[in-house]
């Protein structure tokens, strides 16, 4: 394996950020791309060069690819009100689910019912062991996530059926990242000159599924890692698609990116999940945009009639401006006012790639060197 | 007697049959061995006094258990403050069912460290609770010493060292618990800075140890307090490999991991070589680096820090994470 240290080499990045200073002033304006995935946000900031960048005239602003963030919170309430009002069951999440807000409060902070827990996992796979060693209580997983996750929660699925784990079912919240970069670009709310792709959603889709962005759109891409050098290497490509005039899906990983992506994580996909409609915080519906389960007995919310319509937020939370890419965090009303990480109002301040989270933690700088 | 009973707590034959076979065997003393209700004790001068609390979960991890870290984190809070530690008390709060031979493996440990550190335990408590209301073991424990150094006037231009690799004890104590089912041991670092005492006649100003919230909490914190900017080089902060893999594979931010035996010391420039290297001789002391200083270009009670990519960033002290019982 790379030593990804040399990947955040000073000597190379500064290598790097000259090409895209001399690309930029040839292009001679300011110009806006998109990180589809909140890591990429994560890495720019952290790095210290989302500040640089925008010095020089480039804006990086962040997309819909925290799956916290755009989680509705009914999905959230409903697991809440369950473990609260159910003995003997076990909710199982991811860590950043557990302190998003709802109208009942949060996974972390409610008393679960007699018997009952929220536990936190790292793998889904520990979902299985923790069916096995309490075969008298009903295990709940709470499965949010993208192409990334999604083959790995399938497996869950598959894995309970075969082994005849009755006592496990799922909550999902499923989304596949390319209808709401079609939603966003048809509703013509923001104005946006590339894409940075994200990097291990692609190694699922490969790169035909953005295609129509580059075709229908005109809109440059590239498809890159979470190092300082792959980010930066995926916005050269991008400027110079721009200076070219020719769009396309480049792949700025090919590392570990195929074009043709993961065919066989994709057929696990397919035989687990059926496409859907579905809902995101700050969207609504996005047509063809989930993936639900097609087994009906492992899916919770039919399982135990769970209540997933309430639409409670935060009124003055813009979390859905910001997944949208329409506003940047310090824009919201509730930003570092009432809203922190330790109070947070709303998932982009609870996720580790929650774009208000990461502002927070690294992007209040007024200085620029 | 296997276990702790809760009939302990009642005083009487069972409580100085404890005592005897359990604490002094260890620990005993002079003035221990006297069981007074309070220790007379020799100090001369200016004395300094601290306290700490201890309920680490687990107990024990690769490199140290809760009753070497209860010496070892009230001892380097005295270090750190220009104090040279010379007595501590220690109350125990068992729960009912604790085994007595894990008990006598802490208090072996103590008495190992108390007598590396140059400290006795003069004083002492044992409480009983019942089944369930405590976790096996919670220790306190306080510390006095005298005052040997008062810290110096921070002035732009001092250098930040840090005394060795950071971030061992929260990723041993992460691993030892088995949330990540990652096989193997990470060692803790946990022990006595009792050793960085001759930098306070060297001319150090500052010093802190690296506990909760890691280096990033206390740089912000030094920023705030002394108002100073400070500027620090995320290049110049050296990781032992394992704790190196497990950030990396985790997404954790080592700056925020917790150490229990480095520090971070402020020190006049022209004490630069003296100090690095008085501090590589030192145990666990090879990786110790200048790593920033007072000044730079950020405004009074900021930090910034430049990132291996060569970026800026602002430091803000750790907030919201969900933080473990490390210590």
């Amino acid at each position: 394996m790379m030593d990804p240290r040399l990947l955040r080499e000073e000597k190379s990045v500064r290598v790097l950020l000259k090409e895209v200073e001399k690309s930029l002033s040839r292009i001679g304006r300011e110009l806006k791309l998109m990180e589809v995935c909140g890591t990429h946000t994560m890495t720019s900031y952290r790095s210290g060069l989302g500040n640089f960048l925008r010095k020089i005239g480039l804006r990086l602003i962040s997309g819909p690819g925290c799956p916290v963030c755009i989680t509705p919170n009914g999905i959230i309430s409903a697991a809440v009100e369950f473990v609260s009002e159910t003995p003997n069951v076990i909710v199982a999440t991811f860590g950043d689910m557990l302190k998003v807000p709802t109208n009942k409060g949060s996974l972390l902070k409610i008393v679960p019912d007699k018997g009952s827990s929220v536990k936190t996992i790292y793998s889904p796979e520990e979902v299985i062991d923790m069916a096995k060693k309490n075969p008298d209580k009903q295990v709940v997983f709470l499965a949010v996530g993208f192409e990334t996750t999604i083959p790995s929660i399938g497996w869950v699925v598959e894995e309970a059926l075969k082994k005849g784990y009755e006592n496990v079912s799922l909550i999902t919240c499923l989304r596949v990242v390319p209808p709401p970069l079609r939603a966003i670009l048809s509703s013509g709310s923001v104005a946006l000159d590339g894409f940075i792709y994200p990097g291990h959603v692609s190694v699922i889709l490969g790169s035909l599924p953005y295609e129509f962005i580059a075709e229908e759109f005109r809109i440059p891409g590239a498809i890159t890692g979470f190092e300082p050098v792959d980010l930066l290497l995926g916005i050269i490509s991008v400027l110079k698609q721009i200076e070219s005039g020719q769009p396309k899906v480049d792949i700025a990983y090919p590392r570990v990116v195929r074009r043709e992506g993961n065919p066989v994580a994709r057929q696990l996909m397919d035989r687990v999940f059926e496409v859907s409609d579905g809902e995101w915080r700050g969207f609504g519906i996005i047509p063809g945009s989930a993936l639900s389960l097609r087994e009906k007995k492992m899916d919770a919310v039919e399982k135990f009639s769970m209540d997933t319509s309430s639409s409670w937020e935060n009124k003055n939370c813009r979390c859905g401006d910001v997944v949208k890419g329409a506003i940047e965090p310090p824009e919201c009303p509730l930003f570092r006012k009432v809203c922190s990480p330790e109070k947070p109002m709303g998932p982009c301040m609870v996720s580790v790639e929650g774009s208000c989270l990461i502002h927070y933690k690294y992007g209040d700088v007024e200085w620029i060197a | 007697m296997d276990r702790i009973s809760l009939s302990l707590g009642s005083g009487g034959q069972l409580m100085k049959d404890f005592l005897k076979d359990l604490i002094l065997k260890h620990l005993g003393n002079p003035t221990l061995d006297k069981f007074g209700d309070s220790a007379h004790l020799d100090l001369t001068g200016k004395i300094g006094f601290t306290t700490d609390s201890f309920v680490i979960h687990p107990i024990f991890f690769p490199g140290g258990n809760i009753g070497k870290l209860a010496v070892v984190g009230t001892v380097n809070d005295l270090v750190v403050s220009g104090i040279k530690p010379r007595f501590i008390s220690l109350a125990l709060i068992l729960e009912e069912g604790f085994a007595v031979k894990d008990l006598e493996t802490i208090l072996s440990s103590i008495k190992t460290l108390a007598d590396e550190a140059g400290v006795q335990v003069v004083t002492g408590d044992t409480k009983v609770v019942r089944k369930g209301e405590a976790d096996g073991i919670y220790i306190n424990t306080a510390g006095i010493g005298e005052v040997i150094a008062e810290p110096g006037n921070i002035k732009e231009g001092d250098l930040i060292a840090v005394s060795g690799c950071i971030g061992d004890h929260s990723i041993s104590v992460m691993v030892a618990r088995g949330e990540f089912e990652f096989e193997g041991q990470v060692q803790s670092d946990c022990q006595s800075l009792h050793p960085l005492l001759p930098l306070w006649k060297m001319g150090a100003k500052w010093m802190r140890d690296i506990t909760r919230g890691g280096l990033g909490t206390i740089l912000c914190e030094l920023g705030e307090e002394q108002d100073v900017p400070v500027f620090i080089e995320e290049s110049k902060i050296v990781l032992s490999p394992p704790v190196n893999a497990l950030c990396e594979i985790l997404g954790l931010d080592p700056l925020y991991l917790a150490s229990e035996g480095k520090a971070a010391i402020i020190i006049p420039q022209d004490l630069e070589t003296e100090a690095i290297n008085f501090l590589r001789t030192l145990p666990l002391g090879e990786a110790a680096a200048v790593i920033g200083k007072i000044g730079g270009i950020g405004k009074k009670g900021e930090v910034v820090l430049k990132s291996v990519a060569g970026g800026l960033r602002l430091l803000e002290p750790l907030t919201g994470e969900l933080l473990p019982r490390i210590c």
